[in-house]
């Protein structure tokens, strides 16, 4: 799960963690309640920050979302020394849309501000911890070249990464701190403000069972002071059920409506840009189908892992999420009935697809246990179904379905 | 000969009373796995299925000689179970349950490291050696006793890639689910040099999916030590960067762990690695093939080599149309 840097420093800040602090707002009424708040703090200089579930923020760009070629602001995240300023900034941002490298061309609606802190700074660096899955250990990975995209740094310049695995026996230990914090080039306090930094931060990661925590920036201040500038936060969905304080920060409006609705029957769905639904049972299985659908010369709609159960009810499910998608112009199913009986997932297929009228042409492949029976109670229905005798020939009787 | 599991296999079923682990005990039952005992904490002394439980894992192993178990417990209590077998002194453990949390498997999988003990999963479909023992949820009877080993990620589509060598002919010594997490027990790496050891094991398919790099890593180790064909496909082309396709391993992250790189790591490897996942069984029967003609043309020490392999494959095309035919008449 993903959340935002404003819950995610939150999350810091009860680790002890050193942050660039703020209010998050989501109407521009609550604006100057929350300069009132900084203010207090004795602050002067303020940062405006797009809160999405996306990177690249900085370099993004605003526009109108009712008209998408309205360009209204450059950049996500905007400093500035004058409320004013700051203020139309905000009223520029909030509702709008706004466009990164990682969000694609539909962008995303800024629904949250984080009004931050401006802190005046000498040197950006990065951190980021993550497992590593060759050594299944967590990895702290840091280096000089910070408010870039790690990524490049990786491919371009490795040798600028410096890496140290946590054994969980033991926990991160001092020399492994300190081994970091000589890598970053860190002298005098900012030297001595790391150690305790890099503590705490591991200290949260593990303890709100994170699968991601990434700073980047990680900034020296002016007076030498080590501060999380932005935070990146994803979870766990296996440990979810033991933070309960981490899940109530699900954003639903960052996901996928459907994804949504498909998550509620239980069914694992990713929607693709495609116009072949599949709905099948496993998830390896869906992947390989998904793969044999482009392979054949179509473009698969989704992603849908129907599980183990493959009843009627699953089955009908499955049909109304796959058809919420308009681009969908045929369906394929693809069920390998191990424990679970063909006849008896054909037999949902029939009486789902009959209840819920639908007009897409299905193409359907049962393999494995009672498949024959399968064939023929979807060969007698009054149902149009295509009956496909493999793997390949379901793929193929679906492109030229599509075709027709 | 297989691996990991066969008929000496003194199956432990932890969780034998959930619904899950009942359930399966069944079906493992039917299919001739010597289960020997159950464990479910605090009914120790009843009986399931003609099967005693225990309530813990140190009394079936001590009471029923136990030395393999599998886990249907559920994912909160499921990494807890995982360290109670190794601690008791079984040697195999196949962890059925999906939706552990990774830092518990971190802490698992770390600790049983220097243990003489092999753990399979979790969120695997198990491991089944055809005719001796199965061990999972996997059905029995779309698999063969054979000389293929698979080693695969997913379920499904392991039974797909199953039930494609038993068309084609193809028996299987052991095919084994090592899981769709990011946290394993045994890499695919580990399964592979278990097969490549085992006489009775003549080819290998390795089913891999996008996220991670133990497809690498197993591809290096097969490029240097593995000679019996190897035959690839990995899962998930299509998929889109940056989201878990199902399985909580199956993620491309910062453009790493995508299936276009993994197979063409494997294809360099001498792996032969199909596009289309409906061409494992076919490609292996062509592997294998391919791999007794070399060495036939390889005692014949011949000049005109390419002559020669051109008559020896009208022969054995002649003999496949001659026993063919034989097999008719019949």
């Amino acid at each position: 799960m993903k959340i935002h840097e404003y819950q995610a420093k939150a999350t810091l800040k009860k680790f002890g963690v050193p942050i660039q602090d703020g209010v998050a707002i989501k109407h521009i009424n609550e604006f100057d309640d929350a300069i009132r708040q900084l203010q207090e703090q004795g602050i002067n200089q303020y940062v405006v920050k797009s809160q999405i579930h996306a990177g690249g923020r900085g370099k993004g760009k605003i526009y109108n979302p009712s008209n998408t070629d309205e360009f209204i602001l450059e950049g996500g995240v905007k400093f500035t020394k004058s409320v004013e300023q700051a203020k139309e900034y905000a009223d520029k941002i909030l509702g709008n849309l706004l466009v990164t490298h990682q969000t694609g061309a539909e962008g995303k609606i800024v629904k949250t501000l984080f009004i931050t802190e401006g802190l005046d700074y000498k040197t950006e660096l990065y951190l980021g911890i993550l497992l590593d899955r060759a050594v299944s250990k967590n990895v702290i990975m840091v280096s000089t070249e910070g408010g870039v995209e790690i990524e490049k740094v990786a491919e371009e310049t490795p040798e600028k990464i410096v890496k140290e695995w946590i054994d969980p026996a033991v926990g991160l230990q001092s020399y492994q701190a300190r081994k970091l914090a000589f890598a970053l080039g860190l002298k005098g306090n900012a030297f001595k403000s790391f150690i305790p930094f890099i503590k705490s931060l591991y200290n949260a990661y593990e303890h709100t069972d994170a699968s991601l925590l990434e700073i980047n920036p990680l900034v020296i201040t002016n007076d030498d002071n080590v501060v999380a500038l932005d935070a990146k936060m994803n979870f766990d969905d296996n440990a979810l059920y033991r933070h309960p304080d981490i899940t109530a920060y699900r954003d639903l409006d960052e996901e996928d409506p459907l994804e949504i609705e498909a998550s509620k029957y239980s069914l694992n769905y990713i929607k693709l840009d495609g116009n072949v639904g599949c709905m099948v049972n496993g998830a390896g299985l869906a992947m390989a189908t998904m793969d044999i659908i482009k392979l054949a010369g179509g473009d698969p709609a989704n992603f849908l892992d129907v599980g183990g159960g493959a009843n009627k009810e699953t089955v009908s499910n499955g049909f109304k999420i796959i058809l919420s998608d308009r681009n969908v112009k045929a369906i394929l199913i693809n069920i390998f009935g191990g424990i679970v009986r063909c006849d008896r997932v054909a037999q949902g297929v029939i009486d789902a697809a009959t209840e819920m009228h639908v007009e897409v042409p299905i193409v359907v492949r049962l393999e494995g246990t009672n498949a024959k029976e399968a064939g023929e109670l979807l060969r007698k229905s009054s149902l149009n179904f295509e009956v496909a005798k493999s793997f390949n020939d379901a793929a193929k009787k679906v492109t030229s379905v599509l075709k027709n | 000969m297989s691996i990991l599991v066969d008929k000496k296999t003194r199956l432990v079923v932890q969780g034998i009373t959930g619904g899950e682990g009942s359930f399966h005990t069944e079906q493992m039952i039917d299919y001739g796995t010597k289960i020997v005992a159950g464990v479910t904490p605090g009914k120790g002394g009843q009986k399931f299925n003609g099967v005693p439980v225990f309530n813990t894992v140190a009394e079936a192993v001590k009471e029923k000689k136990g030395n393999t178990s599998v886990i249907f417990v559920p994912p909160a209590f499921a990494a807890d179970a995982i360290l109670e077998a190794a601690d008791s002194g079984i040697k195999v453990i196949i962890c059925i349950t999906e939706g552990i949390p990774a830092a518990d498997m971190i802490n698992v999988y770390n600790t049983i490291k220097n243990k003489h003990v092999t753990l399979v999963g979790p969120n695997c479909p198990g491991v089944i050696s055809p005719g001796k023992a199965k061990v999972g949820i996997m059905p029995g009877f779309v698999h063969k006793k054979g000389k293929i080993g698979v080693v695969s990620r997913s379920g499904t589509l392991t039974y797909e890639a199953v039930k494609q060598l038993v068309d084609a002919g193809l028996g299987q010594s052991t095919a084994v689910g090592i899981g769709g997490d990011p946290v394993i027990g045994s890499k695919f790496i580990d399964i592979i040099k278990l097969f490549n050891e085992d006489q009775d094991t003549e080819g290998i398919v390795m089913i891999g999916e996008i996220g991670g790099s133990a497809e690498e890593e197993a591809a290096a180790f097969i490029k240097k030590n593995v000679t019996k064909p190897v035959v690839g496909f990995i899962a998930g082309r299509t998929a889109p960067p940056g989201r878990r396709m199902g399985h909580a391993g199956a993620i491309i992250s910062g453009g790493k762990g995508t299936a276009a790189e993994k197979m063409s790591v494997m294809k360099k490897a001498g792996i032969k690695v199909v596009e289309n996942p409906a061409d494992i069984g076919s490609t292996m029967l062509k592997a294998l093939e391919k791999g007794k003609k070399k060495k036939t043309s390889k005692k014949k020490k011949d000049k005109k080599a390419s002559a020669k392999k051109a008559a020896s494959r009208k022969k054995t095309e002649k003999k496949k149309s001659v026993s063919k035919k034989k097999k008719k008449k019949k």
